[in-house]
């Protein structure tokens, strides 16, 4: 009891301190660099970081305003999430990219109620496209039903228009995460023909010796996988040990980057992945070496620079930037509240000019941003891993979804979240 | 001096076996109590509420649950994750079928819904014994998870297979949902806590905890003098896992608002439970309040000594934290394996005494 009441004064003291600091565009980095995940949350997290550091570095932040980067790690547990959302939140947060499904089904009612934009890039709530309803939650450029989507039309071109007869296998991880496309990939054999077979795998994902003989018994002509952390390797892994066609196993977005294959060595070759960016030597990796790791304020080791994940830590960093320079050209002040960044993430606009101008030309698909669509065109691309070389190769160029299939899903889907929740649906 | 039964007299039998017969302890229950209600709901903030108060008060619940099923009768579970989840799941179905229904009283149907879930998994607790029987309710704990994850019904066959908590109200104040103030969060906590603690240390005190002792030292002896292992054992359980769901039902709707089967009530949520009372104090109501504040309130403090005080990179601080919680649970084994609630138990024998040691 003595110990907690020195730990309230102390709190209290430091809260009072952190209060007065100068004006600043407080962004909390909820990441996890421990656990199962680890692997796929470090890159990420030091690639948005760096792109705030080289900002810093480069601009003296937004507008002239410095950015604060709390960084708070979650281990990618739900708790954690909790603990680290309220212990920021109070530091005047401006925006959250949790980097995890479990963690934004936390966030989505606490951010509404506390009015702080929630970010979640190609993960999360797919429903929350619908921004009239998720007021405050974005999930643009892409969702996970945009991504099963983009997987059967990439499969769709692959056969020539038609998957009847044909089986695909979801090995997804036994979670919300895993689950979401489940639901698209049904509607979508219905409209298609082929036949789907669910395989879950359990949390964390080391253990999947059954499912891979399951498939090794069936032999389904595509297996597509949601999964993430420790879960690739593994899977990509037991694919090798049943020789599965590694040209016939995609992985969605989440499971593709460079660690997910290089364990299995040349094994790999030829495993295949969605892609919501484009892997490439952009002009700011260049900027962020010189200004961010050579000054020695690299938010890891540094090596993660060019990688899958940290290409898109530094873009899911740029989307908050610049809808944070939005906010403040719309409402014409440089310290902005988190309720301006989300009317600056409602009218955000990006467009290929813009993107080369901030050195990462072609990064992403040009989207705008609307109160009505909160989760962009949907865009994705496949990509191949070259075990030789060691890098991906973009196979294709941006494929759109089949929005005929994943629109009504999601407005259904979000009608059901507001009548759960007594939400009015309309924009703010 | 200060602590003792010396001229404390008792003049009634009522007096006599009161809850707390030393008054020190009478006057620092009510203290405590006074605290408790009276002050820290006008004081506490969100993250006070959310990142301390509520976890330690739900873990609480948990723990005296499982004490009272490890610690007074002797068997051991590793299902405490799973009947959390009955309980989550049960509240979760009562409050999205029967929305009119007072959440008070979902919560306690869900902790009863888990006792009888837990008195039908106790039922191998009457052929096996010991690590046995530990595998027996790991067996529970993994048969629940799944059941959970397959069975859509459960989650209102929702996409993603979360389940999310509506808002409730009591008397007028939303004790579920985003917009719940902290104070009423925590107050809701207060409520069950106080009512499961005080019911907990009855039963303990009280023929039915005598019989679960018995049971626990010796079940051979204890069936001679007349103690039915059979109703001993099943009731043990049943109040065991009704704590059980009564803490996984508050974890669900009040703390965490939505929750994913695997990852909130999976087998670590077993063990940490288990460690609390492993650390706190097997058979001991105290035990299970000090050793839920140990687990919940040390990863915070670390936390918030390492990150925030020091500035060290968060994952070190994750990284250490780990390893100091583990050292710590290692030196109170070797140290004091009864756990805290033997120091404190020490610390009163000292007190009885002091100042005049002999």
């Amino acid at each position: 009891m003595m110990k907690m009441k020195t730990l309230i004064a102390a709190a209290v003291a430091s809260t009072m301190v952190a209060g007065s600091a100068m004006a600043d565009l407080v962004i909390p980095d909820l990441s996890y660099r421990t656990g199962p995940f680890a692997a796929g949350g470090v890159p990420v997290s030091d690639g948005y970081q760096d792109y705030f550091n080289m900002l810093n570095a480069r601009d003296g932040g937004i507008g002239g305003v410095p950015i604060r980067i709390i960084e708070c790690e979650t281990g990618y547990n739900t708790e954690k999430g909790v603990e680290c959302y309220e212990s920021t939140k109070g530091e005047g947060a401006l925006i959250y990219q949790p980097l995890s499904t479990g963690i934004t089904y936390q966030l989505i009612p606490k951010v509404t109620a506390d009015n702080i934009p929630l970010h979640t890039m190609g993960y999360g709530r797919t429903s929350a496209a619908n921004g009239e309803v998720f007021n405050w939650v974005f999930n643009y450029p892409a969702n996970y039903w945009d991504a099963a989507s983009v997987a059967v039309n990439y499969l769709l071109d692959e056969n020539g228009g038609s998957l009847e007869g044909k089986t695909i296998a979801l090995v997804y991880h036994n979670s919300a995460y895993g689950k979401e496309p489940i639901r698209t990939l049904e509607a979508l054999s219905e409209m298609h023909g082929y036949e789907l077979s669910l395989l879950a795998v359990d949390h964390p994902g080391q253990e999947q010796k059954s499912q891979w003989l399951q498939i090794r018994r069936e032999r389904p002509d595509y297996v597509l996988m949601w999964g993430w952390g420790v879960m690739n390797q593994v899977a990509v892994q037991e694919a090798a040990n049943i020789n599965f066609p590694m040209e016939n196993f995609i992985g969605n977005w989440w499971a593709g980057s460079e660690h997910d294959v290089i364990p299995a060595g040349a094994a790999a070759n030829g495993y295949k992945s969605l892609g919501m960016t484009r892997s490439a030597d952009y002009p700011v990796f260049a900027e962020i070496k010189s200004l961010v790791h050579d000054a020695g304020n690299a938010a890891g080791d540094g090596s993660n620079v060019g990688t899958v994940l940290y290409t898109r830590g530094v873009y899911a960093a740029m989307l908050a930037a610049e809808a944070i320079a939005k906010a403040q050209e719309i409402h014409g002040v440089a310290d902005v509240t988190p309720a301006m960044v989300r009317d600056g993430m409602e009218a955000l606009d990006i467009t290929d000019a813009r993107m080369a101008e901030l050195g990462m030309p072609n990064i992403g698909p040009a989207f705008s941003v609307s109160c009505e669509n909160h989760g962009g065109p949907g865009l994705g691309l496949v990509q191949q891993w070259d075990a030789a070389a060691g890098k991906w190769n973009p196979l294709t160029d941006f494929i759109a979804p089949d929005d005929s299939v994943t629109d009504p899903l999601i407005a259904e889907d979000s009608a059901a979240y507001a009548a759960e929740n007594n939400i009015e649906a309309g924009c703010l | 001096m200060l602590y003792r039964e010396a001229g404390d007299f008792k003049t009634t039998y009522v007096d006599d076996s009161q809850t707390f017969p030393i008054k020190f302890d009478r006057v620092g229950f009510w203290v405590i109590m006074v605290v408790a209600w009276l002050v820290i709901p006008f004081v506490i903030n969100d993250y006070w509420a959310s990142s301390l108060m509520v976890p330690f008060l739900i873990y609480a619940i948990a723990a005296i649950g499982l004490n009272i099923l490890t610690g007074y009768c002797g068997q051991v579970s590793l299902g405490t994750g799973g009947f959390m989840a009955v309980g989550a799941y049960a509240c979760y179905k009562l409050m999205t079928s029967f929305p009119d229904v007072s959440i008070l009283i979902h919560i306690v149907l869900a902790g009863g819904i888990t006792a009888a879930v837990g008195a039908a998994f106790g039922l191998p607790s009457l052929r096996i014994k010991g690590f046995y029987l530990a595998v027996a309710t790991l067996a529970a704990q993994f048969f629940l998870v799944w059941l959970f994850n397959k069975v859509s019904w459960f989650y209102n066959y929702s996409a993603s297979g979360q389940i999310n908590a509506p808002e409730r109200l009591v008397a007028g104040v939303a004790v579920t949902g985003p917009n719940t103030p902290a104070w009423a969060q925590y107050l809701i906590c207060l409520l069950f806590v106080t009512l499961c603690a005080l019911v907990a240390r009855n039963l303990t005190r009280g023929s039915t905890g005598r019989k679960w002792m018995a049971i626990r030292d010796m079940d051979i002896a204890a069936e001679i003098i007349g103690v039915n292992p059979l109703r001993a054992k099943l009731t043990a359980f049943a109040v065991s896992s009704f704590f059980v769901g009564v803490s996984g039902a508050l974890f669900f709707a009040v703390y965490l608002g939505a929750v994913e089967v695997g990852e909130a009530f999976g087998i670590q949520k077993s063990f940490l439970v288990l460690f609390m009372i492993i650390i706190g104090g097997l058979g001991s109501i105290f035990g299970s309040f000090a050793g839920a504040a140990f687990l919940v309130i040390m990863p915070v403090a670390l936390k918030w000594i390492g990150v925030d005080l020091l500035g060290w990179p968060t994952d070190l601080v994750a990284h250490f934290q780990l390893v100091i919680v583990g050292a710590l649970i290692m030196f109170f084994l070797i140290k004091e394996p009864h756990g805290l609630a033997a120091i404190w138990r020490h610390i009163k024998e000292k007190l009885r005494l002091w100042p005049f040691p002999y």
